[in-house]
């Protein structure tokens, strides 16, 4: 009775989201009093050791090249050999594009139960179920894995990563059997130096209440001051104000940040659906029915022309920038 | 050509979402049911245009559902496909789905089979993968585009950061979203034709559940919002930073 978790790596680096997958991979080895194991595929320039922060026990290692893209069926076929040698019960996985695209297949390889988009740990008392969002983050089910394998694939930000405790992970390289993919990579185009908008946790997001596309520099001046990520409700993104990437909502991504600052969005059920598991939603609308302010922590009932400029002043001298 | 395009059964997006049965079941009254969004908007239409461009392709529809499925299929026969297959079944576990449609596609032999990119109700975007994983095809996820050449596919998928162009040959499994195609709205033809399509209910393969749901749970009520005066936002930033520990 082990735990695997597979942690997602980005041109060799780890992802946060696997950080936060590998304690709570530890936090469930814990629970069922067993060991928390992890493996990374394809070439890092990170230390594989250092997961025993999270606390790791063991880091299966494949630095093979062909592994740096990933290939559903290459992946799943290399995991498969993983758990193996591994003989874990448990594969946890963070739920991006990855384990979207492999989780499932791996799933199905092992007739392991699979739970895509956890937001807790499960509960182990008899049974084994986990807490994941259902209808677009309306609402939460608890589901029952009924086989002995079991996958969980955690979303991201709903596990604080720094939970674990610290132990010394040993490292072992792996020396899975390849198969040639079957799927042949012509390029691609990787959004660098942006904070990936599932993974942060502060999000400034404008609606169509800011006009156009020419008015979306107040957006990025408080994003960045915040260290934050941008994203726009959906018409915006349908008109190319800005990039489909930025959607957020039941139709777009799904992301639960710890502080969601909404400016001139007006709160449709479709973008709250995608919005409303952050901790905490700043709306910053002039109607004040505006439905989004049913779903809000914090509001103010203006105009965002004038108020952004004055919160962005507010925020400069907050973190003492000139 | 043999198109095969998952068809599922979801709550419109407005529908409130409410449960019975000490919280073990949806509660659909009032609920109006329609074609998730992705396969009907995204997987649907680009197979369709796909058909346009070589009017010999065979394009089918599949849902695993009971006859309360039947409006949808017929909503998404009247956008296009020549018929529909039903398996009879009221599971939920996405490997059981996944298996049955396994089992119409290998039989037909479809050579490109489209889901979406996940059910809006209950988000596993996973039915895609399973399948693939059965049928031993190729999947790619989450794409954006897709292009024919024969049996040589040009697609763009999805991936952590960013975007990917692969090429791949049929047989192949997609799974797609946003950007694939573009709304359709049937007309009256359509609505006309879809009545005489045929709609094939076949009863289920076999085939193992691995999960089931236990229960459902509603988030917590907010506490209400708290209005800042739009003359002070600075305020807002002192909440956000003192009492949030937001920033
Ligand atoms: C099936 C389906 C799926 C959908 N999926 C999504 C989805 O995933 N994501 C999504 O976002 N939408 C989605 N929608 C669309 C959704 O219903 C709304 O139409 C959309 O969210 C509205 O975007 P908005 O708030 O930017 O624009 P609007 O509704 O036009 O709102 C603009 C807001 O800005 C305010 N405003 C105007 N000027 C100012 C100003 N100067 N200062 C401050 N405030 C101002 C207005 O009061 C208003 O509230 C979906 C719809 C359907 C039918
Ligand atoms: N009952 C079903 N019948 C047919 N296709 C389905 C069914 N459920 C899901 N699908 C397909 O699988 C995709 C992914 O579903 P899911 O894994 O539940 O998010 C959907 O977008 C559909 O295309």
């Amino acid at each position: 009775m082990s735990v695997l978790v597979f942690i997602d790596q980005a041109d060799g680096q780890f992802k946060k989201s696997s950080l936060e997958a590998a304690a709570y991979g530890a936090a469930v080895a814990k629970a069922m009093g067993s060991k928390a194991e992890a493996v990374v595929l394809g070439n890092i320039t990170e230390d594989a050791a250092s997961l025993g922060q999270y606390g790791i026990s063991k880091v299966f290692t494949a630095a093979n090249a062909t592994l740096d893209t990933v290939d559903a069926q290459v992946y799943t076929d290399v995991l498969a050999q993983a758990v193996e040698k591994s003989g874990a019960d448990v594969i946890i996985f963070t739920n991006n594009s990855t384990a979207k695209a492999v989780a499932p297949r791996l799933s199905a390889r092992l007739k392991a139960g699979l739970v895509a988009g956890a937001v807790a740990l499960p509960e182990i008392n008899g049974g084994f179920s986990v807490k994941k969002t259902v209808f677009s983050g309306k609402a939460f089910a608890h589901v029952n894995i009924e086989t002995a394998k079991k996958i969980i694939s955690l979303n991201p930000n709903s596990y604080h990563a720094a939970a674990g405790e610290a132990v010394t992970a040993t490292v072992e390289a792996f020396e899975p059997a390849i198969k040639a993919g079957k799927v042949q990579l012509v390029s691609q185009n990787k959004i660098s130096g942006e904070i990936p908008l599932s993974e942060a946790e502060i999000v400034v997001s404008g609606g169509r209440g800011l006009k156009g596309p020419e008015n979306w520099g107040m957006i990025e001046e408080l994003a960045k001051l915040l260290g934050a990520a941008t994203a726009c409700s959906r018409p915006v993104a349908d008109v190319h104000w800005r990039p489909h990437h930025e959607h957020v909502g039941q139709t777009g991504l799904a992301i639960a940040p710890n502080l969601y600052i909404a400016v001139g969005i007006s709160g449709a059920i479709q973008h709250l659906a995608g919005v409303n598991r952050s901790k905490v939603i700043v709306v910053i609308n002039k109607d004040k029915e505006a439905p989004f302010f049913k779903a809000a922590d914090y509001g103010i009932v203006g105009d965002a022309f004038e108020v952004m400029p004055k919160i962005i002043e507010a925020v400069k001298k907050l973190k003492g920038v000139a | 050509m043999k198109i095969l395009v998952c068809i599922s059964k979801t709550p419109d997006t407005t529908a409130k979402i409410a449960f019975a049965d000490n919280n073990t079941k949806f509660a659909p009254e009032g609920v109006q049911w329609i074609i998730n969004p992705y396969d009907e908007w995204y997987a649907l239409v680009r197979a369709i245009e796909l058909k346009e461009a070589d009017p010999a392709t065979v394009l089918h529809l599949i849902n695993v559902g009971t006859a309360d499925s039947d409006p949808i299929i017929r909503k998404a026969l009247a956008l296009g496909g020549e018929e529909a297959i039903r398996v009879n079944s009221d599971h939920a576990d996405p490997y059981f789905i996944a298996a049955q449609i396994a089992a119409v596609a290998k039989e037909g032999g479809y050579d490109l089979v489209l889901t979406g990119k996940e059910t809006i109700d209950y988000n596993g975007s996973s039915i895609g993968g399973m399948l693939a994983e059965i049928l031993d095809l190729p999947y790619i996820s989450h794409a954006l585009k897709l292009d024919l050449q024969g049996s040589e596919v040009t697609t763009v998928r999805e991936i952590e950061g960013g975007e990917e162009t692969n090429k791949v040959s049929l047989p192949l499994v997609v799974s797609c979203q946003k950007g694939m195609a573009e709304q359709r709205i049937p007309n009256m033809k359509g609505i006309m034709g879809a009545r005489s399509k045929p709609l094939k209910v076949v009863e289920p393969v076999a085939a193992d559940t691995l999960t089931s749901i236990r229960n459902f749970e509603m988030p917590p009520a907010k506490a209400g919002v708290k209005l800042v005066d739009a003359e002070h936002p600075e305020e807002l930033v002192r909440l956000l930073h003192e009492e949030a520990k937001a920033i």
